[in-house]
């Protein structure tokens, strides 16, 4: 424990001096960004040495009013300590290099300031056992992300996104807030674990209210369908490793908040799963529809998280409802899916975002349709963003695949246990998976295909090249991670089963059931068949070639002799079939001017995606509040007086009912 | 190792029989409309030819074009050690194999549209773009359809979905399987390139999926792909057999014999079916996958009664 608050000193002492030192920008990050380096280095020590270990705990009494400075470090703490730390190190790393090449000067102090105390309030959220220093490190984690999203604030769009995220943070404050009160007042304390015994002092139906508050609070900050919004506005925003830290960290802390809310509110019925599983659907649908048609790479890959925190969530979905029934096959892997998909996504999702950032930095634009060919500009991060591709569609052999295996088991084992119309919920499971799953291969596809392969689209890409060593080094270990825990991937349930065992009471360990005990057993040797027969065939037809004639010819264009990068398939085009498949979804705007006359001089064609959650949904209903807000526009005069008068009023409301309800006991 | 001999046998017989399938189509059709046609072995002297030349590659190209036949096959070598044949369990069958075998497809997939993308050519582009696109109905729909198979036979694994267990599950509910068969077998049409989905014969710029995708690929390059393309009809051939003669006698030769017959039968089907429709206009593609979809969703919620 001493150390995981040494960690914690240390990033708050690094952050404070990289402020002072802000006059100049290179001390500023060698101090921030090496103080997050050695304290995410020591937290993942403490990590790793709690695994397997009873839980670490420390209490401390707080002067503020119900609070305590409780901090535990169980299973689920330190499984969720081991990704943010692990990532953040990386993070630090990349990001020391990317910032200082940033072409435009902005105050560095600052940035990694907020930098490690997002660091630091994430840790304290996973370890806190008191519900106001719960929502204080909650608080702490949205205003500090909140100012890395405004890093770029000279530019409009980022103060924008800026703007939606703060409201879109502190709108599902507060329903957690509702929560915490409502919890306070039925058990009477602050603390975690008198709230263990919520479940029996409220009746089934607060227990379902609380349960909602718990959703759409949680939900918010990862980023569920309705309540995603403000994520591919703001993750695009922010410099590449801090969209890696809020893809890969942040939102899931969404997800812990849901699993710790689930523990408090005791056995769930069958709708809380329902519930579950149906916004995990939604989301993980929305999220690969509308990556698939996005321009810009670093928002495609925001709403590529919106969809992964779909699929974890219907394997809490699906958890829930084989607690629900009874059913602990069904629950067992329907966490350890859920977990051991988030550990996946934290890592692949990092690697894509950093070498987004890449890209982004040596191409000079995010566009899709201006980039190209640039896998030989930049083998080392060409390779890595295609092993984050593959690992993101849970292809065989990288990491993906062994969270989404769980997954789909867990639906295959509801499909077939569940009766009657109990079989839709699983089944539903099964749809969204797949359906997500082959709409993530398509996006993918579209993604490293076009970006990186073929020829530069645009003028900038051609001075691109692989970055300086920090960069590349957090990029190759993401990557090379990927890969590891794909051959191993018995491995990361060592670590996922006992966070699963320490969140739902009762769960038994899913690597003992059928099926997934071959993640250890079968499907490691079904890997190195694979990559033997790789090599095999590639050795074989390297020895074919090799005495032979092979010459370089341009690409064939049926008899054309010139093909210019301008004839290549576009990303536009690419993603065109699917999306008129689900038009009804993704409706288009197009503005077409057709050639006309004989000799046409003038043709042009502009399509562009509707958002239909901004402009249908969220835009209406936060006019008609702005609106109703403005009939109240006569109380705001702008005199003193008056506002004295207002407070002086209020006073005397707020004293008399405080002096009736003291009568009433008498 | 007696118990692993008839997955061997297997193995084997679809590593020397795969390229003949295609063969068998083509007679078919030949036959059908009153040719002779090229010889059943056709495939193979293809390959063979292949494999004897040099390659001509797109100076566009990385490693990628290059890695994406070898790979692709890989996969589908390795699919082949999860896919059972003859009634009898395959080499490395295992609960939850048919998520393996799911994900060894999509591999293929993957590698071989991004080496299309990897010539920078425009018509490639399209093949990749169409074969991302069809995938995206094709997936669930499997899916679906083995989730019905492992309802019916409360197996997670294909070797006991296709094997003995199928023929128990055909008494029990037999229309929900039928349905799966249809469905499979419009799966079998469209992952294969065959009409009414795309058509094989069209050669180069007229064809629109596969072949279109492997446009620049020449010599032992386009020899592994050739292999590739006919061992992954093969696998759907082999499921849907599993699932259409679930016997197992445990007489070696009359399983290998029933399974070849029912492996010829469903290349007749197949070529019965090019020589008696046209290809498909594109934009109907997917109303074809979404119903083959819509099927396997129906034959699963018919069992769940």
């Amino acid at each position: 424990m001493g150390t995981v608050l040494v960690a914690l000193v240390l990033l708050a002492a690094g952050g404070v001096g990289s402020l002072a030192a802000s006059s100049r920008p290179r001390l500023a990050t060698w101090i921030g960004s090496g103080s997050c380096a050695a304290a995410c280095t020591l937290g993942l020590l403490t990590a790793f040495s709690s695994l397997g270990r009873p839980p670490l705990s420390l209490r401390h009494p707080w002067e503020v009013p119900y609070g305590e400075f409780a901090l535990e470090v169980d299973p689920l703490s330190s499984f969720f300590l081991l990704i943010l730390f692990g990532l953040c190190l990386l993070a630090a790393v990349y990001g020391a290099a990317y910032l200082s090449r940033d072409r435009t000067p902005r105050p560095l102090g600052p940035s990694w300031f907020f930098f490690n105390l997002l660091v630091a309030s994430m840790a304290l959220v996973v370890m806190a056992r008191n519900g106001i220093l719960f929502l204080v490190a909650w608080e702490g984690m949205a205003l500090s992300s909140f100012f890395l999203v405004t890093f770029e604030d000279d530019k409009p769009a980022v103060r924008e996104a800026g703007r939606l995220y703060l409201i879109a943070s502190h709108v599902g404050t507060a329903f957690l807030l509702a929560l915490f009160v409502a919890l306070a007042a039925a058990t009477g304390s602050m603390d975690f674990d008198r709230w263990r015994s919520a479940a029996e002092l409220s009746s089934p139906a607060s227990a379902g209210l609380l349960f909602l508050l718990a959703v759409v609070g949680f939900g918010t900050k990862a980023g569920l369908v309705p309540f995603h919004v403000w994520l591919p506005e703001a993750h695009p925003a922010a410099p590449s490793h801090v969209s890696a830290v809020m893809s890969g960290v942040m939102i899931k802390m969404g997800i812990y908040g849901l699993l710790r809310a689930l523990a408090f509110l005791g056995p769930p019925p069958p709708w809380w799963g329902a519930t579950l599983l149906g916004l995990g659907v939604a989301s993980a649908l929305v999220g690969a529809l509308f990556a698939l048609v996005q321009q810009d790479i670093k928002r495609l890959l925001a709403y590529s998280s919106v969809e992964n925190v779909g699929l974890i969530t219907i394997g809490l979905g699906l958890g829930v409802i084989g607690r629900s029934y009874d059913l602990p096959a069904l629950a067992a892997l329907g966490f350890a899916g859920a977990l051991l998909h988030l550990l996946n996504h934290a890592l692949f999702k990092g690697v894509l975002f950093l070498g987004a950032g890449v890209i982004a930095q040596q191409a000079g634009t995010r566009q899709i349709d201006r980039l190209g060919g640039l896998l030989k500009k930049m083998p080392v991060t060409g390779a890595c963003i295609l092993a984050g591709s593959a690992a993101i569609t849970a292809l065989p052999p990288f990491n993906g695949f062994a969270g989404e295996f769980l997954l789909y088991l867990g639906s295959f084992h509801g499909v077939m246990a569940l009766p009657g119309a109990q079989g839709l919920l699983p089944l539903a499971a099964l749809v969204g998976l797949a359906l997500a799953g082959s709409l993530a291969a398509a996006c993918f596809l579209r993604f490293s295909g076009l970006s990186l392969l073929g020829l530069s689209r645009g003028d900038a890409a051609s001075l691109a090249r692989d970055p300086s060593a920090p960069m590349r080094f957090s990029m190759v270990a993401l990557a090379v991670s990927c890969l590891l825990l794909g051959l191993a991937p018995g491995l990361p349930l060592l670590i996922v089963e006992p966070a699963a065992a320490a969140a739902v009471p009762g769960v038994v360990p899913a690597g003992t059931l059928a099926g997934s005990v071959e993640l250890a057993g079968r499907i490691p040797k079904v890997f190195a068949l694979l990559i033997l027969l790789v090599v095999a065939l590639a050795w074989c037809r390297r020895r074919l070639l090799s005495r032979r004639d092979v010459s370089v010819a341009v690409t064939w264009d049926c008899g054309y002799e010139r093909p210019t990068p301008r004839m290549q398939y576009t990303a536009s085009s690419f993603g065109e079939p699917i999306r008129e498949m689900f038009a009804m979804l993704l409706p288009a705007r197009r503005r077409v001017v057709p050639p006309e006359g004989f000799f046409p001089a003038r043709a042009s064609f502009q399509s562009e995606v509707v958002r239909p959650f901004q402009e249908r949904l969220y835009g209406p209903a936060f006019d008609a509040v702005s609106r109703g807000m403005s009939r109240l526009r006569w109380l705001h005069h702008g005199r003193a007086q008056l506002y004295v008068l207002y407070i002086v009023v209020t006073l005397i409301l707020m004293l008399s009912w405080f002096l009736a309800s003291q009568k009433a006991p008498l | 190792m007696s118990g692993m001999a008839p997955a061997l046998i297997g193995i084997v017989l679809a590593l020397s029989l795969a390229p003949v399938a295609p063969g068998v189509i083509a007679r078919t059709k030949s036959l059908v409309a009153g040719r002779k046609g090229p010889p059943l072995l056709q495939g193979w002297y293809d390959i063979g030819k292949l494999l004897r030349k040099g390659a001509v590659i797109s100076g566009t190209t990385t490693w990628l074009f290059r890695a994406g036949p070898v790979v692709g096959l890989a996969a589908l070598l390795t699919a082949l050690a999860v896919v059972p044949s003859m009634g009898a369990p395959a080499l490395l069958a295992f609960p939850g194999d048919l998520v393996l075998l799911v994900l060894l497809l999509a591999l293929t997939r993957f590698v071989t549209v991004l080496a299309a993308l990897d010539t920078g050519s425009s018509f490639e582009g399209m093949g990749a773009s169409r074969e991302a696109a069809f995938s995206v109905p094709v997936e669930p729909a499997l899916l679906l359809g083995l989730a019905t198979l492992a309802r019916g036979t409360g197996a997670l694994s294909l070797s006991e979905m296709l094997g003995p267990a199928a023929g128990r599950a055909w008494l029990a509910m037999g229309p929900a399987l039928a349905l799966v068969g249809v469905s499979v077998f419009v799966l079998l049409l469209a992952e294969n390139s065959r009409v009414p989905v795309d058509d094989p014969n069209t050669h180069l710029e007229l064809t629109m999926i596969h072949e279109v995708m492997v446009l620049d690929h020449g010599g032992p390059d386009l020899a592994l792909l050739e292999y590739a393309a006919a061992l992954k009809l093969w696998l759907f051939e082999a499921l849907l057999v599993g699932l259409l003669l679930p016997f197992h006698t445990g007489s070696l030769a009359a399983d290998a014999a029933m399974f070849l017959t029912g492996m010829a039968l469903v290349s007749v089907t197949v070529g019965l079916v090019e020589s008696s429709m046209a290809r498909l206009q594109l934009p109907r593609v997917p109303q074809l996958l979404l119903g083959a979809t819509v099927l396997s969703g129906f034959s699963l919620i018919l069992t769940l009664r």
